[in-house]
């Protein structure tokens, strides 16, 4: 591991005030960034610790949004009453990720910008357009089983590994960064970049911006959500496939349909295809079916993960089951 | 299932009681196998005085190794188990590798040294994390507690004392990690049932298999609790 210069800020403040660098970062929880300094494929010179700052609380804004402190630990987020009743998806999708003590460790703003597990990436013996972009992408053409079939480009097609922000994707949360530029707010589906030509290039947090808060906004009323996650061991493991849906279902149609898939995406997968296909129609399996082969109809299976695109549809359509029984 | 609180045991006697070690240390000027692997500090540095030198060993070098002078090196002090430590680590040295190979703290294992096995498990304010997975230098001013701080006053930790009675380890190279994950699991919120442990333990890999009485125990001691 590179040696780095350390400091430790107690304010926002205090962190807005460091230097700009593309060679600094923030560690918070540090489970993907030390995790990737030991793999030499993050080098940062100097390390700004944020763990003091006062950003740990969930609370209800005065418009009923519930606004998520970025320092809050995914395991407090999980286990948080205000989550669990309201946001159910959001607690099932963060203890469904990891281990009991990596979430004890990540935070919301680092679980937002945890980095792809492609075996490629990580290893620095491979070219890698992600981490030296034009270099080449040996996943495409390459043993590519955990790899992307949706969102994929010629140059890229590793998988977002996270669970939290398909959740808060199908919830259509919210991230407010502050910067050298000042305060912006983002919605999460505007957050991320699908690969392209510019691999290295994954979500709008440039150097020296801080994530401050992710906001979900409220549901209906009535609204149900769940998550379903599949993968090959039943724990500690991230997905294959997995989805999260959130909708209101009266005389059994759905309403208010969010769909959000995981583990097949360069991004986490907001699917409005299968919204359409779904809103205001009954909750039924056929629908259900429908909704899940709209998904996955732009899928780009490659040579050892072709089995993903059906894994995903029964994951859909699983989920959508179990979340409109006894509606 | 008796519930009496084993004791720890009897420790070994020091080699420096042995009459016969004694008799070579004399000849070595004082200085045994381990206190002379004792000076090799994390980031590598030996110290290059030969072993027959004679060399004091002083209380500040038996706790700081590193002291002879690693580039970068910074003081931080560290709490654990109570006591505070002086050391001058380099800021990229892990809690893992601090506690191990600066502290002499060797219960505290290395099984990937990327938070995927969960050995290297410790306490840090109450709460478990993978030591392995942040900076030494992240935690001064926090409680640390390693499975050498479990037990008190001579009195096993009762999840300690229930590992040993459900036999819940072979090789014995993941249990100061399930069992301070276990210790921790006690205030987290889970599930009553034997599933809900297995889920609640799943960041503790043991290779050797002894799952079914580490559940044994973690549950043992939720139901006397």
């Amino acid at each position: 591991m590179r040696t780095f210069d350390y400091t430790r800020a107690d304010n926002v403040d205090a962190v807005l005030r460091v230097n700009p660098s593309p060679e600094t970062k923030f560690v918070a929880g540090g489970t993907t960034l030390i995790d990737l300094m030991k793999l030499n494929v993050e080098t940062p010179s100097r390390l700004v610790d944020i763990n003091p700052l006062p950003l740990t609380n969930i609370e209800k804004t005065s418009d009923g949004a519930l606004r998520i402190g970025a320092m809050v630990r995914n395991s407090d987020l999980a286990h948080d009453a205000q989550v669990q009743q309201q946001y159910a998806v959001l607690s099932q999708a963060l203890l469904s990720g990891a281990s009991p003590q990596l979430r004890n460790m990540a935070t919301t703003g680092g679980n937002l910008l945890q980095r792809t597990r492609c075996y490629y990436f990580r290893d620095t013996a491979y070219p890698c357009n992600k981490r030296k972009p034009g270099s080449g992408c040996p996943a495409i053409g390459g043993f590519n089983r955990i790899h992307a079939i949706l969102g994929g480009s010629e140059d890229c097609i590793a998988t977002n590994p996270s669970d939290m922000a398909v959740a808060m994707m199908a919830l259509e949360a919210t991230v407010h960064i502050r910067g050298a530029t000042g305060e912006r707010s983002v919605p999460l589906i505007e957050f991320y970049f699908v690969p392209g030509s510019t691999p290295n290039r994954e979500t709008v947090v440039g150097p020296g911006d801080l994530i401050t808060y992710v906001t979900l906004p409220p549901l209906p009323n009535g609204a149900r959500s769940y998550y379903l996650k599949r993968r090959d061991r039943s724990s500690y493991e991230f997905a294959l496939a997995s989805a999260a849906v959130v909708a209101v279902v009266q005389g059994g149609r759905m309403q208010h349909v969010r769909v959000a898939m995981g583990g097949v995406g360069t991004k986490p997968w907001r699917s409005k295809e299968a919204e359409q296909a779904l809103e205001g129609r009954q909750a039924s399996d056929a629908n259900f079916r429908a909704a899940a082969d709209a998904a996955l109809r732009d899928a780009k299976p490659q040579r050892y993960n072709g089995f993903k695109v059906e894994l995903a549809k029964r994951t859909l359509t699983r989920a959508l089951q179990t979340l409109t029984q006894n509606a | 299932m008796s519930s009496k609180k084993a004791e720890l045991p009897p420790p070994a006697p020091a080699a420096e009681d042995n009459e016969e070690i004694n008799k070579e240390n004399k000849k070595s000027g004082g200085i045994t196998r381990r206190s002379f692997l004792e000076r090799l500090g994390a980031a590598g540095v030996v110290v290059s005085a030969s072993p027959l030198v004679h060399a004091t060993q002083t209380t500040e070098e038996k706790t700081d190794p590193a002291a002879v002078g690693v580039p970068g090196a910074v003081p931080i002090v560290l709490k654990v188990n109570g006591e505070e430590h002086r050391l001058k680590l380099e800021s990229r040295v892990t809690l893992l590798d601090a506690l191990r190979e600066n502290l002499q703290m060797f219960g505290t294992k290395k099984g990937c040294d990327h938070g995927q096995c969960g050995a290297c498990t410790v306490h840090v304010n109450g709460r478990r994390l993978n030591s392995c997975l942040t900076f030494a230098i992240m935690h001064q001013g926090d409680e640390i507690t390693t499975i050498e701080g479990l037990a008190k006053n001579g009195q096993l930790h009762p999840m300690q004392a229930a590992f040993l009675e459900h036999d819940g380890f072979q090789c014995g190279y993941c249990t100061s990690g399930q069992i301070m994950s276990a210790a921790a699991l006690l205030h987290e919120p889970c599930g009553k049932d034997d599933d809900s442990v297995r889920e609640c333990m799943s960041g503790n890999i043991c290779r050797c298999g002894a799952y079914v009485n580490i559940v044994a125990a973690v549950q043992s001691v939720r139901r006397a609790t």
